[in-house]
């Protein structure tokens, strides 16, 4: 009974230190997967259509009919929100120093403000705007319409800016207060190390917060058909009833639909993930 | 029609540069500062030592007013910095900081860090800072870093960074707050004879330093601070060989 290992490993404290090559997130699927997804997208669609009679245009056929309207709703989609998200990232931006702001009163009002767009629903938001705001404004004897895609999207740009504003705040917070500091022995003002030395190093911390949230936005503006805007989920029902409301037709159509938002908001998410991995390791 | 006029005292070189009187600090109700006061006269060297949590730091913040006094006062030329009205880009214009930590911007390079508070604090012509800056640089044997980022700089070469950044403004005090505290050995000494040099072309400068030799080399007084007050203070000659207080002397014997 010898107290000697029998294999000739030596100690483990002995072996030269390995870092363990972690992945930094969940597996993730490559471009391939969302090629693999349309095929099986279609494959499904074309075993329903096989089981119909074959006298109506097949679903491939529907979708390449219609894929020019739905295609220009989802255009509208991405509109609106770009729109809703420069709205938003300007407002919350102010929103966000304001939280920050010397004077007691400003940062309360502004950090209720924050609260209360950041937890609420954004359909129900989106809801209050669509009537409460009037389909047209008089400036100056001038006649503005508001139509109802700009309405949604001043909806949207409510929960974008809170959010924003949010990201700013814990982006200006995680700069060292000795930034502050050293520029404050410098003799800058209080404005000028906020706009020229801080906000400048908190980019790159805000951009994959900025491009996360960008990906939600772009995703929650089919909401905007709840509401009569003609977006793309609109134009897509709008579809299916035009082609007689089909039951083999309903998978295709919205899985279409289910695509573009996929292959949108995908590639948004993979490079997000991939700018973060590279802040982390600077 | 001869309305009395207030008009601040005019300073004079003859007159101490940095002055305080029975300064005292509270944080809560810890008191940091009690009742501190001594003079700087213009192109003298004044290096406070002390042991760790004796108030140091907290002193010399408190002369360009990074740190707000409990009472006391403090006059830098003709400036009350303890004023409740008191014009802190003045006093920041004419006082210059290094920190232990450098706190270079780290989103500037070298060449930018040193040129950004004379443009945008002074308002003065870039081009004639941006020669001044190189000049600056040079001094500091900095001379080819003008691009490289702080991240790209060793500790030494970004605490010269940030004496050069300082100088920049012109000032007339510089506060170094123990600026060799976070560097290497071995990169401890370029920063020294930065500071040394300085000191040899008569700018007037507080040092809060553990550098004891540095100390004794360069400065023409020495205070030692310990609890939030001035125990004991002198020439290096006498100060190092002739300490009279037994705190003084406890600590001399740890740290020589």
């Amino acid at each position: 009974m010898s107290a000697e290992p029998k294999t000739g490993a030596p100690l483990a404290v002995l072996l030269p230190f390995k870092v363990e090559t972690t992945r930094l997130s969940a597996p993730r699927l490559a471009p391939v997967h969302a090629a693999l997804f349309g095929v099986g997208l279609a494959l499904l669609a074309g075993t329903a259509w096989a089981q119909s009679g074959a006298a109506q245009l097949s679903p491939l056929e529907v979708i390449v009919k219609w894929a020019p309207l739905l295609l220009s709703g989802f255009v509208f989609n991405i509109l609106i929100s770009m729109v809703a998200m420069a709205l938003g990232t300007a407002a919350g931006l102010g929103l966000g120093l304001a939280m920050l702001a010397q004077n007691p009163l400003l940062a309360r009002v502004a950090w209720a403000l924050t609260q209360f767009f950041r937890n609420a629903p954004w359909l129900v938001l989106l809801f209050f705007v669509m009537f409460l705001v009037p389909f047209q404004v008089t400036i100056f004897g001038v006649r503005i319409p508001l139509p109802d895609w700009a309405k949604a999207t001043v909806g949207f740009s409510l929960p974008v800016m809170a959010n924003v504003a949010e990201i700013v705040r814990g982006a200006v917070r995680s700069v060292p207060s000795t930034q502050w500091e050293a520029a404050e022995s410098l003799a800058f003002t209080p404005r000028q190390i906020m706009w020229r030395i801080i906000l400048p190093q908190c980019v790159k911390r805000m951009l994959p917060p900025w491009m996360n949230l960008y990906a939600l936005v772009a995703m929650a503006t089919v909401q905007a058909s709840i509401v009569g805007v003609s977006e793309m989920l609109t134009l897509t029902a709008q579809v299916h009833t035009a082609e007689g409301g089909r039951p083999e037709l309903f998978a295709p159509l919205y899985g279409f639909a289910l695509l573009c938002f996929f292959l949108y908001c995908y590639p948004i998410d993979r490079f997000t993930a991939r700018l973060e991995r590279r802040f982390q390791i600077r | 029609m001869a309305a009395p006029t207030v008009s601040p005292p005019v300073w004079t070189p003859d007159q101490p540069i940095v002055q305080l009187i029975d300064v005292h600090k509270s944080f809560g109700s810890f008191e940091v500062l009690k009742g501190v006061s001594f003079d700087v006269k213009k192109g003298e060297v004044i290096c406070i030592i002390g042991p760790s949590g004796s108030g140091k730091s907290t002193l010399i913040r408190c002369i360009n007013a990074l740190v707000p006094v409990s009472s006391g006062t403090i006059r830098v030329e003709n400036i009350e910095v303890a004023d409740p009205k008191l014009d802190k880009l003045a006093l920041r214009r004419k006082v210059g900081m290094v920190f232990q930590q450098y706190n270079l911007f780290p989103h500037k390079t070298a060449l930018q860090n040193v040129m950004m508070a004379p443009i945008h604090v002074l308002g003065q012509d870039k081009r004639e800072v941006e020669e001044r800056a190189r000049d600056l640089l040079k001094k500091v044997r900095l001379s080819g870093k003008e691009g490289s980022y702080p991240g790209e700089l060793s500790g030494g070469q970004q605490q010269r960074v940030a004496i050069a950044r300082s100088l920049a403004m012109r000032p007339d005090v510089m506060l170094f707050d123990e600026v060799t505290a976070a560097l290497d050995p071995e990169t401890v000494k370029e920063v020294l004879v930065t500071i040394r040099e300085l000191a040899e072309e008569g700018m007037t400068c507080l040092l809060v330093t553990h550098e004891m030799n540095f100390a004794r080399d360069i400065a023409d007084h020495i205070y030692f601070t310990d609890r939030g007050v001035i125990v004991e203070h002198g020439p290096p000659a006498t100060f190092f060989t002739a300490a009279s207080d037994p705190r003084t002397r406890e600590f001399l014997s740890q740290v020589l």
